[in-house]
């Protein structure tokens, strides 16, 4: 899962550089709140699943972010 | 269920008015880098905005719209008997803007008006409403008034908001007749996100005082806003609209007994081409978006939200009179008119005042 969802991230964020697992999304030159749209609608397109804010402020990490997407999936 | 349904009674002319005063998107920089505005236009297609000067409010803007439009259909203003205005930028806190716009209308005191306080979903909401009046045979012409100055209620410094609001009036006149088909409504809330759009101060929960207009930092992005500034949580906003609205529209085509293939045009009320294009995707694929409507009627219509789109299912060209319309705003409130845009020849668009 883990191969395919960071192509997936990498295309809603339209970054070219590398993303580990352990990268802290947050501090990449494209995040933003429109990039935050775009996760949202990769999510749900890929996944159908939807992370409330609340929950998803506390995400960290690209690991964080697929570790809630498995439980969210579940 | 809040499901409604109508039969013999429609929408007659429409007519909006705009303010002279345009504001170019992407030249909106006075805070933000041109870099970060023009990735923000591009991303929303809200390119161009009116923004309302001063002296004007969402009632003049409305008034401009209906004044024109009894004027163009020679309506004898003494047969309104119902106006309804919904805004939640009014006048005064008292009384209601709408008897003042009885007044100045020329409309005679055995008028019924009243205000009704929504937002997104102020025009189907209260487009219910006027129908099930219009239910009474002693009811004749009911006007509905539907303005707002957005551009006053959210702040210019808080990115999350400043490219997306602006402001102007349009007004419906609604009339009975046997050429109607049936209408559809679905009217829903949820008061248990009250906070995805809001303005937390100003009312009489948290009344004015000097702390609550004072300007600050509210994130780590550095956007700026007083408390009686609204703010809104677009990622939840988005989730909401992902998780709910598809749904409903299965739900209302159902309770209509309208094939999906029947529908010409689904609009969606979404202040934001991404999320209307992925909203139209994930309904049904094969979606378009254009702007295939009457020009004048989209441009004025909508541009008090100034941007919503239409998506164009299946290789119609032209609007077919007897074509079904779904109308999907934002917030869970669908209404389907059936013969809605068979009107049109009879609408007008108002200039600004």
């Amino acid at each position: 899962m883990e191969q395919k969802f960071i192509e997936a991230f990498q295309e809603a964020l339209e970054r070219e550089d590398p993303v580990q697992l352990t990268d802290q999304f947050r501090d990449y030159d494209e995040w933003d709140s429109l990039s935050r749209l775009s996760l949202i609608a990769m999510l749900d397109d890929e996944y159908e699943v939807q992370i409330e804010n609340d929950d998803f402020e506390k995400l960290q990490t690209v690991a964080d972010l697929i570790e809630a997407v498995r439980k969210a999936a579940a | 269920m809040a499901d409604l349904t109508f039969s013999g009674i429609g929408i007659t002319g429409l007519a909006a008015a705009v303010p002279a005063n345009t504001i170019d998107n992407y030249a909106y920089t006075e805070h933000f880098p041109a870099e970060d505005v023009r990735e923000i236009v591009d991303k929303t297609g809200i390119k161009q905005r009116r923004f309302a000067l001063p002296h004007q409010c969402a009632s003049d803007f409305c008034f401009a719209a209906a004044d024109q439009l009894l004027t163009r259909l020679e309506v004898d203003r003494t047969e309104i008997d119902l106006l309804v205005f919904v805004s939640q930028t009014p006048d005064y806190r008292m009384p209601a803007t709408s008897v003042i716009l009885q007044d100045r209308l020329g409309l005679p005191k055995t008028t019924a008006a009243f205000d009704l306080n929504l937002g997104c979903s102020a025009f189907v909401y209260g487009l219910s409403v006027v129908y099930s009046f219009m239910q009474q045979g002693a009811f004749r012409k009911a006007l509905l008034l539907d303005g707002e100055t957005r551009s006053r209620v959210y702040s210019p410094k808080d990115r999350k908001t400043a490219f997306l609001f602006g402001d102007g009036g349009v007004a419906a006149l609604i009339e009975r007749s046997d050429a109607f088909g049936p209408s559809h409504f679905t009217l829903h809330s949820d008061g248990s996100r009250e906070s995805l759009i809001k303005v937390d101060a100003g009312g009489y929960r948290n009344p004015s005082s000097a702390e609550t207009v004072r300007e600050k930092v509210v994130d780590e992005h550095g956007n700026i806003r007083s408390d009686e500034q609204a703010y809104m949580k677009g990622a939840d906003v988005f989730n909401f609209v992902l998780r709910e609205i598809p749904k409903t529209v299965k739900n209302i085509l159902a309770t209509a007994g309208v094939p999906r293939e029947d529908i010409d045009y689904f609009v969606f009320h979404q202040a934001n081409a991404y999320m209307n294009s992925y909203l139209a995707k994930k309904n049904e694929g094969g979606y378009q978006q254009g702007a295939h409507l009457p020009r004048p009627f989209w441009q004025y219509f909508f541009g008090i939200y100034s941007a919503d789109y239409c998506f164009r299912i299946g290789g119609q060209n032209s609007i077919r009179r007897k074509g079904h319309a779904l109308w999907f705003w934002r917030w869970f409130i669908l209404g389907c008119c059936h013969s809605f845009f068979g009107q049109l020849p009879n609408s007008t668009t108002a200039g600004s005042r």
